[in-house]
């Protein structure tokens, strides 16, 4: 078992990481503030192929792996969490279903031009009767003639209104058992922006990650090609679960690189910040505290990266179960990041409570880790369900 | 179009300088970087790649680790790369270095060789213009703007408060200041087929048109006298001397100083 990273790798987290000092972290506090995609950033990071890492070369991609792709979102949540989420989610949530489950006609037309940097992704499943209880969605999708028609609508939607392309989730059909009980299949489909019928409604004004566009989406007899379903019929339920398998993989990396990156904003601020006559590093609690923060990022660091090599091992032989150590990688994590930022604040003292400061930025974006992409909740019930099989 | 760009692998000297006994450079100890006058003439070489097709080759002398400086180059777009390592070549002044580059450049087809003006720890920009000696090419320095024109390049040349303009004939040598323009990020497709290419390694005895007595330290007429960190400036000497007395004063400061 090496720990170490090889060569490429290494050069690898060198690149992101310099982009994301040099790119990202100059504009993280503004854009939070004044709630602004950060588009030019996210059109440079679609030029250099940050937006296609594990997807292969054939289909547009980089041709690299899942750990190289979560050492970017890792390197870029160190310094926004924003930006970490948007290309998580591009990445996790819309290329990888339609690497999965897509045909050839369908990865040519919509994997290629998401990997290749030309298009933005988004995973549409959440809607406001439907959140950790997946199955009680309500939107709608029926056949007529050669178009599936889509009805209702999905709310909290990560690249919201600057996504181009989405994976909508409908129920397709309603079957009964022998005991007369109903219960709801659903669907996966590949919806264009701008089609007829889809408009967006509510931007949700969020307590972190708020440069994220975060939609509501309204499905109004919204047509769309037959062949846009995504997967077999009734088999949705199964594909986005899967499909957040992975993208909590991804989470992890943005909780870890927050965590981590609101470790490295206070040992600089504990290092200048003097009271007693001393800098405030020379006092124990100050250090033992950073210790412990740091182990923990750090524990949560091997569990993410052994979710992206088992997940890499999954790509290579499609058997390999990525599940349990997803979500260990992801409910680990977002704790730790949870708790790592606040003490981070705390470091701070008074000027960690202002915005002139970094590090409440990061506790704000710190806490949806606990929550989308499948709750704490959830990924102990993940967890827990495979320990008491 | 071939163009072979010259790079050096050389320590950030933002992190502080370390010098071995001799006087020379401890590279081994120190982290290292691409030059960034090389970095801009590589990405120089790379927008003529986009442009036109040409092939990129970047070329280095150093030591073994100066290969991770090469597979950035190749990350960046650059087609082959070829080190020049051997332990003879070692603590090379810029006479050495540019005769040994010019050895290995004599294997290669070339239409442009492009370096960097100057490097960061040596500071001399003597190697550039020495390489173009060495091949008996014409050199332009200090380009600010690289074009090609048929079977010439046009470089805008920085001069004080101003450019000139200047054309030549290919083959030339081009000498880059980091100014050129920004270089690109690698890419992470980039970087894994970086890591599957094959680096051509030579050492000294695949340099066949070289002589012994131009390679390494021995081979360099630099001898260094001292070498130091950054020292603070003293308060500096008063004396108080007749007008005559102070002239001769002066001019043997001057040559103890080696400055005539």
């Amino acid at each position: 078992m090496d720990f170490t990273l090889d060569k490429k790798h290494e050069m690898a987290r060198q690149l992101f990481r310099e982009f994301a000092l040099n790119e990202v972290k100059p504009v993280a506090q503004e854009i939070d503030e004044t709630e602004q995609f950060p588009r030019e950033n996210v059109e440079k990071m679609m030029k250099y192929g940050f937006m296609g890492i594990p997807i292969p070369k054939e289909y547009g991609g980089q041709g690299c792996d899942v750990l190289t792709y979560v050492m970017c979102v890792e390197e870029l949540s160190k310094v926004c969490g924003t930006t970490g989420v948007i290309v998580s989610a591009h990445t996790s949530l819309c290329c990888d279903p339609i690497l999965t489950y897509g045909t050839e006609e369908q990865k040519q037309k919509f994997l290629v031009p998401l990997a290749s940097g030309k298009k933005l992704g988004a995973f549409a499943l959440t809607e406001p009767g439907a959140g950790t209880d997946a199955q009680g969605a309500q939107c709608k999708a029926t056949e007529d003639g050669d178009s599936w028609v889509l009805n209702g609508s999905k709310c909290f939607i990560t690249n919201g209104k600057e996504a181009d392309i989405y994976i909508v989730f409908a129920v397709t059909d309603i079957v009964e058992d022998a005991k007369g009980r109903k219960s709801k299949k659903f669907s996966a489909f590949i919806v264009e922006k701008d089609t007829p019928g889809f408009t967006f409604g509510t931007k949700e004004k969020k307590m972190g990650i708020r440069a994220s566009s975060t939609y509501e989406l309204i499905f109004q007899d919204c047509r769309i090609p037959k062949d846009n379903i995504l997967g077999p019929r009734g088999k949705g339920f199964g594909i986005a679960m899967h499909t957040l398998d992975g993208g909590r993989i991804g989470i992890a990396a943005q909780a870890l690189g927050i965590g981590e990156g609101s470790i490295d904003a206070t040992i600089d601020f504990v290092k200048e910040r003097k009271q007693f006559g001393r800098p405030i590093a020379a006092f124990q609690n100050t250090a033992f505290q950073l210790a412990d923060m740091k182990a923990r990022m750090d524990a949560a660091k091997y569990l993410v990266y052994n979710a992206a090599c088992t997940k890499d091992l999954y790509q290579q032989d499609h058997k390999t179960s990525y599940s349990i150590e997803a979500a260990e990688a992801k409910l680990f994590a977002a704790e730790a990041a949870m708790a790592v930022t606040t003490k981070a604040v705390q470091l701070h003292g008074g000027y960690g409570y202002t915005r002139e400061y970094d590090v409440e930025r990061m506790m704000r974006d710190a806490k949806i880790t606990e929550i989308y992409e499948g709750t704490s909740e959830v990924q102990r019930l993940v967890i827990s369900g495979a320990m008491l099989k | 179009m071939n163009i072979v760009v010259c790079i050096k692998q050389v320590p950030d000297t933002k992190g502080g300088v370390k010098f071995n006994p001799d006087g020379t450079l401890d590279r081994a100890s120190m982290l290292a970087i691409m030059n960034p006058d090389d970095k801009a003439g590589l990405e120089a070489a790379l927008r003529l790649k986009d442009e036109t097709g040409a092939k990129v080759t970047v070329v280095t002398m150093g030591l073994p680790k100066a290969d991770d400086m090469l597979r950035e180059a190749l990350a960046m777009g650059a087609d082959e790369a070829v080190l020049i390592t051997d332990r003879r070549l070692g603590g090379a002044d810029t006479w050495a270095t540019s005769s040994t580059i010019a050895a290995g450049l004599k294997k290669l087809d070339y239409d442009l060789i492009i370096t960097g003006r100057q490097a960061i720890d040596g500071d001399t920009a003597q190697v550039g213009p020495q390489i173009a000696e060495h091949l008996g090419l014409p050199v332009i320095s200090y380009a600010e703007a690289i074009k090609v024109e048929g079977d010439s390049v046009i470089v805008q040349r920085q001069y004080e408060d101003r450019y000139h303009e200047l054309k030549a004939k290919m083959p030339c040598l081009v000498t880059a200041l980091a100014e050129l323009n920004e270089p690109r990020y690698m890419t992470p497709g980039g970087i894994f087929d970086a890591f599957d290419k094959e680096v051509t390694v030579w050492g000294r005895d695949d340099l066949t048109d070289l002589d012994d007595a131009n390679i390494g330290l021995a081979g360099s007429p630099t001898k260094i006298a001292k070498a130091s960190d950054k020292v603070r400036k003293g308060a500096g000497e008063k004396v108080a001397l007749d007008p005559k007395e102070s002239v001769e004063y002066i001019v043997s400061k001057l040559k103890e100083k080696h400055v005539i």
